[in-house]
């Protein structure tokens, strides 16, 4: 299977972990991301004033550029919630839909679906069918899903799982063996931007996320969003050294996990990346594995 | 003679000259009687000195041209950009890193770009603007270098960006940390400027420098020039 990719900057930049690692994994279950021969910045945040039409020329364009397949591909929260908001914008308002498509000089009916790659995973693969792809399975590893704000909310816009009491990463850490940790902060936000004009209240947002899931067992936090991983992991850097290291929890994308369970070539990880690096934890978890198995 | 020739009438600045047709904008100024001090550099359509807004009769859109290059028209409105007042940020090439970081540390709007690909359709040169100010916001400098490879610096990309980027200072400062930092060293230009600093051109200079001015004029002359390569 062969569909159009939208990286988004971060993904080019800051988090090449997650566009590495789910190359990696995708091409593994036979899924070729294409990604988009020219693109732009999508905006970042979906542009909320209704009698303006400028945040949606960029978006738009993207989109348009994946109509031929009629499906574009993206991973990032904030890219995918952009885009999926914009298209919905300009399938349900005709002028404004006219506006700017006459502006871009394209014509553009609304009709690209914007897909997230978990829904790839459980629409187009199905979780039972992944479980049996897996050759390392993460059994006995514990994770606790995290999924902030974007990717679930606005609600009736992103039609992407329940906002309250989302499913979707748990039955997919499940398809791997690993053990889902349930923790009650996991669609609270994680400060999100507010990390460049008051880092201390992005860190403080994060820390409580943090704190709660390793409080319920968490060895590690699972995420789709390159800012929330960024709020996470680098919370950690923030904080003082002596009050927490022992409790540090490596943030790690679940499509490292993929990658991982799936046997891919390990220098897609990039876990030198990481602000609290999840090797430790990873080879802690594999000794407990072959000890457990030398017990039984 | 001159009732044969049939006339052209553009506003310059709003003011209507009537000038043979065929002209370009540049020899139907100087037609009218101005002497081009500034937005005249090489007449050839490569310095970038003459960038021109216009408008022609019954068009909204604004079209722009090199005035070198762009064929007056009847009932165009024009007016010369000879300079744009940009932001331009000094820096040491060799100590800046060629990075995302640095483009963004010294033109931080170019985050602000919100797409709408109006430098493109101004740029003379049928740059693709938009394109690599989005390359520069990921640090793609090399894709910046080369496809801004064409551009002359004539400032109109940032005199009609919303978000008033200066895309041209930004794109030189990619070439220029491409050069540094990502080209491969040419080793024939490295071995050529080892000969000329151990002296292989000092003897010509020499004798150039002590000629006189009829002998220079023979030699201009006289100059081999290379063939092109084909």
């Amino acid at each position: 299977m062969r569909i159009p990719y939208f990286p988004g900057c971060t993904l080019h930049s800051k988090a090449r972990n997650f566009d590495a690692s789910a190359r990696a994994a995708a091409l593994a279950l036979d899924i070729v991301m294409e990604e988009l021969p020219e693109w732009t910045c999508c905006g970042a945040a979906f542009p909320m004033a209704a009698d303006s039409a400028m945040g949606l020329v960029a978006p738009t364009r993207i989109l348009a550029s994946a109509k031929e397949a009629g499906k574009l591909l993206t991973l990032c929260s904030f890219c995918y919630n952009t885009l999926k908001r914009t298209n919905r914008v300009l399938t349900t308002d005709a002028e404004r839909r006219r506006k700017v498509t006459t502006f871009i000089e394209e014509e553009y009916e609304g009709t690209v679906r914007t897909v997230h790659l978990l829904e790839v995973l459980r629409d187009e693969v199905g979780f039972e069918a992944l479980a049996k792809r897996v050759t390392k399975r993460l059994d006995g590893l514990k994770l606790a899903p995290y999924y902030g704000c974007l990717l679930l909310r606005p609600a009736d816009e992103m039609e992407f799982d329940d906002p309250e009491r989302p499913s979707i990463l748990e039955n997919f850490l499940e398809s791997l063996g690993c053990q889902v940790v349930d923790f009650p902060h996991k669609t609270e936000c994680c400060g999100s931007f507010v990390a460049v004009s008051s880092p201390e209240t992005a860190a403080a947002c994060s820390a409580r996320i943090l704190e709660t899931a390793t409080k319920c067992g968490a060895e590690m936090l699972v995420v789709s969003c390159p800012l929330c991983q960024y709020n996470l992991d680098r919370a950690q850097r923030a904080v003082p050294v002596g009050r927490t290291r022992a409790r540090q929890v490596p943030v790690v994308y679940f499509t490292q996990l993929l990658a991982l369970a799936l046997g891919c070539d390990e220098a897609c990880l990039h876990f030198d990346v990481h602000a609290v690096d999840p090797r430790p934890r990873l080879s802690a978890w594999l000794d407990r594995k072959s000890g457990a198995t030398v017990t039984a | 003679m001159a009732g044969e020739t049939a006339m052209v009438r553009f506003y310059l600045m709003g003011k209507p000259h009537d000038v043979p047709k065929g002209l370009t904008i540049q020899k139907a100024m100087e037609y009218a009687g101005f002497r081009l001090l500034r937005g005249c550099g090489c007449r050839g359509g490569f310095c970038g000195a003459c960038g021109t807004v216009y408008r022609t009769a019954n068009d909204y859109r604004l079209k722009v041209g090199l005035a070198c290059q762009t064929v007056v028209e009847d009932q165009m409105y024009l007016a010369l950009i000879p300079f744009f007042p940009a932001v331009k940020a000094a820096y040491r090439v060799e100590d800046l890193p060629p990075t995302a970081e640095s483009l963004i540390g010294l033109y931080p709007e170019i985050l602000r770009c919100v797409g709408c690909n109006t430098c493109r359709k101004v740029c003379p040169q049928q740059i693709e603007v938009m394109r690599y100010i989005a390359a520069a916001q990921r640090g793609d400098i090399a894709k910046v270098a080369d496809l801004s490879f064409d551009c002359l610096m004539c400032g109109l990309c940032a005199s009609r960006c919303p978000a008033e980027i200066v895309q041209y200072n930004v794109a030189i400062l990619a070439r220029r940390l491409y050069a540094r930092h990502l080209a491969r060293p040419a080793a024939h230009l490295e071995a050529r400027v080892a000969e000329i600093e151990a002296g292989a051109c000092e003897a010509d200079l020499d004798a150039m420098v002590a000629a006189s001015e009829a002998d220079l004029r023979r030699l201009y002359a006289a100059r081999e020039i290379e063939p092109e390569e084909l």
